[in-house]
């Protein structure tokens, strides 16, 4: 299988790898580099589980090829937090009792974070479209919603 | 009043297991991977009913890719397996009897490689005649299933209580109606994966998974290695939802890998994309219910005779379980002298049908409570004046002859709670006074039949005021908590201190991700006035516990409650004990244990550190690790006529639906739920909460759009592109309110709540969408074209297997 490398950021480390030329985004930070954090639950771009940051936008790294994110700049639920200090999202996803079974929260997270990167002050609406390709089964999302709520009014 | 007692009970509490879930560290289990793994893929074949001639893998046998093959020549006990019975192969060996079905495993280091060999293996059968019609089973020229069997027919509870006939001759109305309801998917978001690894020597194997129920799996692996259950260990890997769904399939999934690791003495993991997790794992029953209701003129329901059909799909799995909370509480949580009721689960050659939250009662109540609107209506009465009529007191006798005695009997109360807050009966009777225009329905059915360019006219159009209607519903429920007869009710509970005050906890049932864990955290850090997070939860490992059953029938709270609570009372005796001894007081003397402290009733101001007073007895060498174990008192049952005290207690709910319904493009749009919820004692704020808003977001996708449509046996929605379950954008308001009653069990009465919130949205919500269209529904979902057509529109063409 033909072979390319590529070079990105991922959480703000550089990182250099050869790669098969199809291997999915999702697979190379969960196989390669181990950070299964990003998870997978549909591989047609439906779930949004597999949400990671790419260049300050939301993605769908199951849809993205590794090519795709040569010379890229990546955030994975991973590297939210930062020097052990929980990113105030997190903070908010534990207060307000948005996580349950926690599969689908590292993508909520990761287009909760877009959202606010993009537009510091959405309202219900624009929070609710956001996390609209964010499929979760166990919450009901409401409380979801509050935590990013509760996040951009501080 | 009542929650003045606790210090941390009913509080809002932050998650034991949260902050490695908000971190991306929580380890899900197709984030454990162990050196030199190998992966399993399974071989199917295309086909809903053959029987299996023969399986050549000559085409693949020498592929270095391939390590192995396993089929069911490779299993040394058990080939098939099943809850009740067995009858469910781990690999198929005589016959496929639904698309699902597996007949080999390749084994092999690459997933990718081996995906491309199965398409090589070559199976020779002989299709036989497809049975999709649960209605048809019992017909005498139906095929069978499963032969050996004689009969299609997976169990039959009858119930009978007084006299029928005698009940209608004295109605002076009769209503007969027909519902439905589809298959549906648990859609966990997490698929299934399991890994096996093989251990040193004769230590036997270790299974980690997504695995909802360790102890039920672990019988199956052992029942299929021909091993003692201690051989076998079983660790739930962090679960990514189940809702009863990570029961059967993968008890199966482990039996596989550990035939496969055993074989190749190597660790062997299965991980399933969404497609085939849909198309194997099983499914909440398709129901057919035909009802036929005597009432009077004042409302009284006289008799009820009830028929219902569950599509058990092609393995029994939990059918007799289900269909039998079915026949339990078909009637509804109304009293009548006089029930008749068939409750019937068949084999077809369907995706088979298993547990699933709710486990046989969201089909009944939609049923019933659709009815229960209807004689309103007929009666010119609101919906929540006949439910007053008929709905059970503390007294009440239930349809299983059971007195409803010794706990709050709270079905008037969360009725009237929920009317209370919602304003029901006078909206609900504005909205049937809406205008009643309807839309041509025969021109556009017509227009769905021959396709081509379809012209609205402008007299087609409603004026825009009247395309948009708005309902409302109610809907209620009784609810047997725990597992009832359905089987042995113990659970136990693991507690260990540290010299340093810290604590150990583990209870035998599993944290699904409802939180359990944090629940008993909060139990035992409430009886030993600790705080939740001085409590570290350990990894649900069959070798620690005991066999606690599974984690079903929303018994966690209760059972799990029950013998956390127990063990935590036990050290916290032998603390007093080692007090008293050290400050030399009586006997009598009792103890306050809060903040981590801990004082005598008497003299608040004489305390001791919890930390020191754990140091205090261990150098005293006092045992400070327990395990506590909580029973559930008996209950009995009478098969042949469906009568005895079922469950030992229930609760209660009520669940009031507000609509707007969009005439001209049939969508329904769910403004706001009210839900008035029963659950004895709340213990975990967030928790309950969580599970009523996200309990009742499930119930409006069963209400609304999700179903497992089949053809020929095969599922046509195997992904999310396909099978629609409800997003951020899709329903409004959630409004969880709980109505705590008396309890005599488990932790300060705390009884269950993941279930009930869930039985009872898609009820409320065809019942207000009868309001706001005054057109009775019958059939689940209530989707574009049900509302708009009165029937379901399917793509004509199947999708291969996977
Ligand atoms: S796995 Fe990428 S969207 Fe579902
Ligand atoms: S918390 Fe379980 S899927 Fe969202």
């Amino acid at each position: 299988m033909k072979e390319i490398s590529i070079h990105f950021t991922v959480n703000g480390k550089k990182v250099s790898l050869n790669v098969p030329s199809r291997k999915r985004l999702l697979d190379v930070l969960r196989e390669d580099l181990g950070l299964t954090g990003t998870k997978e639950g549909c591989d047609v771009g439906e779930c949004g589980a597999c949400t990671v940051v790419m260049n300050g936008r939301a993605v769908h790294s199951c849809l993205v090829l590794a090519a795709q994110a040569d010379g890229a700049e990546i955030l994975t639920v991973e590297g939210l937090a930062q020097n052990g200090e929980l990113y105030p999202l997190q903070k908010n996803f534990l207060e307000y009792g948005a996580v349950q079974c926690g599969f689908c929260i590292p993508g909520m997270l990761m287009s909760s974070y877009a959202l606010i990167q993009e537009n510091p002050h959405p309202g219900e609406e624009e929070i609710k479209e956001a996390i609209a390709g964010n499929l979760c089964r166990c919450t009901g999302y409401k409380q979801i919603i509050q935590a990013v709520e509760a996040t951009v009014k501080r | 009043m009542k929650k003045s007692k606790f210090n941390i009970v009913g509080k809002p509490v932050i998650r034991q297991d949260g902050l490695e879930k908000v971190t991306g560290q929580a380890k899900f289990a197709d984030d454990i991977n162990y050196p030199n793994q190998l992966y399993g893929v399974m071989v199917r074949v295309p086909v809903a009913h053959a029987k299996i001639r023969s399986i050549d893998y000559s085409a693949i046998e020498n592929h270095p890719a391939l390590t192995t093959i396993c089929d069911a020549n490779d299993i040394p006990g058990a080939k098939k397996v099943g809850p009740i019975k067995q009858d469910q192969p781990i690999f198929c060996y005589q016959k496929i009897v639904t698309p699902g079905d597996v007949v080999a495993m390749l084994v092999g280091e690459s997933e990718e490689e081996l995906l491309r060999l199965r398409e090589l293996v070559n199976v020779e059968y002989e299709p036989l005649p497809v049975l999709t019609d649960p209605r048809k089973a019992l017909e005498p020229d139906a095929p069978l299933i499963h032969p050996e069997l004689g009969s299609n027919l997976v169990i039959h509870h009858p119930l009978r209580k007084g006299d029928v006939e005698k009940g209608f001759a004295e109605s002076d109305y009769i209503l007969e109606q027909t519902y439905t309801t589809p298959f549906i998917e648990h859609a966990y978001i997490e698929p299934e994966a399991v890994i096996a690894i093989p251990r040193e020597g004769n230590k036997g194997v270790h299974i980690v998974g997504s695995i909802q129920n360790p102890y039920t799996t672990r019988k199956v692996v052992a029942a299929v290695l021909g091993w003692p259950l201690a051989k076998v260990r079983i660790q739930q890997a962090e679960l990514g939802g189940s809702f009863g769904g990570k029961d059967d399939i993968m008890n199966i999934l482990s039996a596989r890998a550990a035939v496969a690791a055993l074989k190749t003495g190597r660790p062997v993991k299965i991980r399933y994309r969404r497609e085939e997790s849909i198309q194997e794992s099983y499914k909440r029953h398709a129901y057919y219910m035909h009802y036929k209701v005597g009432f009077t003129r004042e409302g009284k329901i006289k008799a009820m005779k009830i028929d219902i059909i569950a599509d058990g799909g092609a393995y029994s799995s939990m059918t007799p379980f289900v269909t039998w909370r079915t026949v339990v509480q078909a009637t509804g949580p109304y009293e009548i002298e006089n029930v008749w009721t068939d409750v019937r689960g068949v084999y077809t050659n369907n995706p088979y049908a298993g547990a699933m939250r709710g486990f046989g009662s969201p089909q009944p109540i939609f049923a019933q409570e659709s009815i229960m609107d209807e004689i309103a209506v007929q009666l010119g009465m609101t919906p929540d004046e006949i439910r007053r009529i008929n709905g059970f007191r503390s007294g009440s006798i239930t349809a299983t002859g059971q007195k409803l005695e010794k706990h709050d009997v709270n079905v008037l109360t969360v009725l009237e709670t929920a009317v209370r807050e919602t304003d029901f009966a006078r909206r609900w009777r504005e909205n049937q006074q809406q205008t009643k225009k309807r839309l041509d329905l025969a021109a556009l059915e017509e227009a769905a039949a021959n396709p081509g360019p379809f012209i609205l006219h402008k007299e087609d159009f409603l004026e825009p005021e009247e395309v948009l209607r708005k309902g409302i519903g109610l809907a209620v429920s009784f609810r047997g908590t725990s597992l009832g007869a359905e089987g042995v009710d113990a659970v136990a509970a693991y507690l260990s201190l540290q010299q340093d005050g810290s604590a150990y906890l583990l209870s035998g049932l599993a944290e699904n991700g409802q939180g359990m864990r944090t629940t008993y955290s909060i139990i035992a850090a409430e009886v030993l006035g600790l705080r939740p997070e001085d409590i570290y939860y350990l990894d649900l490992d069959t070798g620690y516990v005991g066999d606690s059953g599974p984690t079903v029938a929303s018994r966690a709270t209760l059972m799990g409650g029950g013998a956390t609570k127990v063990a935590a009372e036990t050290l916290r005796q032998r603390l007093e004990k080692v007090l008293r001894r050290h400050w030399n007081l009586p006997e009598t003397t009792n103890f306050v244990f809060a903040d981590r402290t801990v004082y005598p009733e008497n003299q608040p101001d004489r305390k001791i550190a919890f930390a020191e007073l754990c140091n205090l007895a261990y150098w005293e060498g006092v045992n400070l690790a327990t395990i506590g174990w909580y029973s559930g008192p008996k209950v009995h049952w009478d098969e042949s006529v469906g009568q005895g005290p079922a469950y030992f207690t229930y609760v209660y709910g009520c669940q009031v639906a507000e609509v707007t319904v969009n005439l001209s493009t049939g969508e329904v749009y769910v403004e706001r739920v009210v839900a008035v919820h029963d659950p004895g004692t709340v213990i975990n704020l967030l928790g309950a909460q969580g599970q009523v808003y996200g309990g009742v977001t499930q119930g409006a996708g069963y209400g609304l759009w999700e179903e497992i449509s089949v053809d020929q046996g095969f599922i046509r929605e195997l992904n999310f592109d396909q099978y629609l379950i409800p997003t951020s954008k899709d329903i409004g308001e959630i409004v969880p309110i709980f109505v705590e009653g008396e309890e005599r069990y488990g932790a300060w009465g705390a009884k269950s709540l993941g279930e009930p919130t869930l039985e009872l949205t898609a009820a409320a919500i065809a019942n207000a969408v009868r309001n706001a269209t005054g057109r009775r529904f019958h059939h689940l979902p209530l989707n574009l074209e049900e509302i708009l057509l009165g029937r379901k529109l399917y793509p004509t063409s199947k999708r291969g297997s996977v």
